[in-house]
């Protein structure tokens, strides 16, 4: 639902990468490959860009933020601990909220709900998404008919509402929140997969493999796949923040886990202290414009590393 | 050719609307808890359970379940609402205007401003205008709705006064005709602008590189060459074909937009259909919450149709297979 800007100018197939595999013969020395090998093709796949860089360091950090958040946190983020609705200071970093809760506490488990929420998305996502695509790139026929069916249907599907209906039927849970987000996410991917892997299927190295008695599996796995995966990261990328942005609107409308606090629910509770306590409504949204800006950096900066589409 | 594109692409169209009738109605089936036991109450016996299973048809095997679903669904009856005990349907009619008041100025106005933006920042490609376009367009992509929301409503409505905190209209007003649509309008603005914002930076995204794509043609190269004026070149030459990606998405943006309608009415109180979903969310009114589904649903597939059929009509070089 939410990716679809993004996703779309990288949906196409792409117009043919330059060959990875540099004739081995005769063997050049290392002077000559360095003049030979463009910079584009030697950092195919790279983070190369300061930004990119940038992106990768926010989105590590937070996975840390995650890891350690029982490390991290000052205060039990669910017990007051101070004078409520107190402003940051030296002792509530983030502020406290109307019951006196540390914020920073709050807002350092929210990043591992969402963390947890994105990696929970990814597991399932990325083999589904990889498997499906590739098998359907590679064979073609009726898996590949019905990727792309499913694939125009689950695009009209609105996943936000989607999300909202199951919760109304089952009831709030983080369980639920992953599938369904995984399960409205995998069949892009598989086409972006898909679509890398129908660019390269009839190249001159695949047919080099196939006449050396390669295995289909193995041209698949060795050969094609790795040509397929820095736009499969870019893609992955996206998605996942769409996934968080979208896990913080079901928190933001109290339709998260009841169990986990998420920074979509601490934004929610800034709505009836917008006047006095800006703090409440500024951290969460913060956190997650970062991580979600980190994402997009990283997509950027793989994507700018591929060679040019048309 | 177009007639057969049109054919298979308005086929496509049952087939979307069955997908969702299924999944709906596989999702109530699957929900925990069982209706009957519901009705009749825990300790009732074998045979009254069974007695009330075969009066709601509820015994009948689910392929005849679906049946019967999908044949009231079709006669527009979607049960009654268990909260407010009218016809589920006519709920959700009843808050539909208001929702798209918000979400169509939002379209329009985030399609107006975004390709002007996504203009200048081709025209200026690489320079200060088209860095900060960009930036900015990054930001506002990243940058969940309810809190753009909460920005808005805490600078411009609370502190500065500007705009109304929320709602539709306001109570005390009893102005009729011009007045009471200018009442609407200034309780819009505030929230169209927030829905509006990120559609504006997809927008212009989407604008600025379908641009540049555009501006390094061969037939730009000749406009320019025969000696016209940039911004000739630009708007008519290149736009109109740099269009074409932009209206594509709209189908998708439709759904892009009514998801954000929820949270933005949530924080401005703006009475549509996102408020009544979430009301109905926290009841479990499902016949209520159904309806906004399938209404909703239906909507996106409506607006990819329209579009694709748009585009073949501008876009002589569209020929399907």
């Amino acid at each position: 639902m939410f990716g679809w800007t993004r996703a779309s100018a990288i949906a196409e197939p792409a117009a043919g990468h330059p060959a990875a595999e540099a004739p081995a013969w005769p063997r050049a020395t290392d002077a000559e490959r360095r003049v030979a090998t463009s910079d584009r093709r030697r950092s195919r796949g790279r983070v190369r860009t300061a930004t990119g860089w940038l992106g990768l360091l926010i989105v590590l950090g937070f996975l840390v933020v995650a890891a350690l958040a029982d490390v991290l946190a000052p205060a039990d983020p669910l017990v007051p601990v101070g004078p409520p609705l107190a402003p940051p200071s030296a002792a509530y970093r983030m502020g406290t909220d109307d019951l006196g809760r540390d914020l920073l506490s709050g807002l350092v488990y929210g990043v591992r709900t969402t963390v947890l929420v994105a990696l929970l998305v990814g597991l399932i996502v990325l083999p589904l998404g990889v498997g499906v695509g590739a098998a359907a790139g590679a064979r073609g026929g009726r898996l590949d008919d019905l990727l792309m069916r499913l694939s125009e249907f689950w695009q009209v599907l609105p996943r936000f509402f989607l999300a909202m209906m199951v919760i109304a039927l089952f009831g709030p849970g983080l369980d639920r929140i992953v599938l369904v987000l995984a399960l409205t996410s995998w069949v892009l991917l598989a086409r972006v997969v898909r679509a890398e892997i129908l660019s390269v299927r009839e190249r001159q190295f695949v047919e080099a493999a196939r006449a050396l008695g390669c295995s289909e599996l193995r041209i698949l796995l060795r050969h094609m796949l790795p040509h397929a995966l820095p736009a499969t990261i870019v893609y992955f990328a996206l998605l996942i923040a769409q996934v968080i942005l979208v896990e913080a609107s079901l928190g933001f409308l109290g339709l998260g886990d009841p169990n986990a606090i998420s920074l979509g629910y601490l934004a929610s509770q800034a709505q009836g202290f917008l006047r006095v306590a800006w703090w409440l409504w500024f951290f969460p949204g913060a956190a997650l414009i970062l991580v979600v800006i980190g994402l997009n950096l990283v997509a950027d900066a793989i994507n700018d590393s591929l060679p040019p589409r048309r | 050719m177009t007639g057969r594109y049109l054919a298979w692409r308005l086929l496509q169209v049952p087939l979307a609307v069955s997908g969702i009738l299924l999944v709906s109605f596989l999702l109530i089936h699957l929900a925990p808890g069982d209706p009957v036991v519901a009705l009749a109450g825990e300790h009732g016996d074998a045979a009254y359970y069974a007695e009330m299973r075969a009066k709601f048809g509820l015994d009948r095997s689910l392929a005849e379940q679906l049946g019967v679903f999908v044949a009231n669904v079709a006669r527009l009856d979607l049960g009654v609402s268990y909260v407010l005990g009218r016809p589920a349907l006519d709920v959700v009619l009843e808050r539909l205007p208001a929702t798209l008041l918000l979400t169509g100025s939002a379209l329009v106005v985030s399609t107006l401003i975004g390709i002007a933006l996504g203009v200048v920042a081709a025209s200026h490609a690489g320079r200060g205008p088209d860095v900060a376009i960009n930036l900015a367009a990054l930001t506002l992509l990243a940058t969940p709705a309810f809190w753009l929301a909460q920005l808005a409503l805490l600078a411009l409505a609370l502190h500065a006064g500007w705009f109304p905190i929320g709602g539709m209209t306001d109570p005390r007003s009893s102005a009729t005709g011009l007045g009471a649509i200018a009442d609407v309008a200034r309780h819009l603005l505030l929230p169209m602008a927030v829905l509006a914002a990120g559609e504006v930076a997809a927008i212009a995204r989407l604008t600025r590189i379908g641009l540049l794509d555009e501006l390094r043609q061969d037939y730009v190269r000749t406009a320019r060459a025969k000696g016209l004026p940039e911004s000739r070149v630009l708007t008519r030459h290149a736009l109109p074909l740099a269009m074409l990606p932009v209206l594509t998405v709209i189908g998708g943006r439709v759904g892009h937009l009514l998801s954000g309608a929820v949270l933005v009415e949530m924080v401005f109180g703006w009475p549509g259909i996102g408020r009544l979903l979430l009301s109905s969310v926290q009841a479990r009114d499902i016949p209520v919450v159904l309806g906004i589904f399938l209404v909703v649903g239906l909507s996106v597939v409506f607006a990819n149709v329209m579009t694709d059929l748009a585009y073949v009509r501008l876009d002589p070089r569209i020929r399907y297979r």
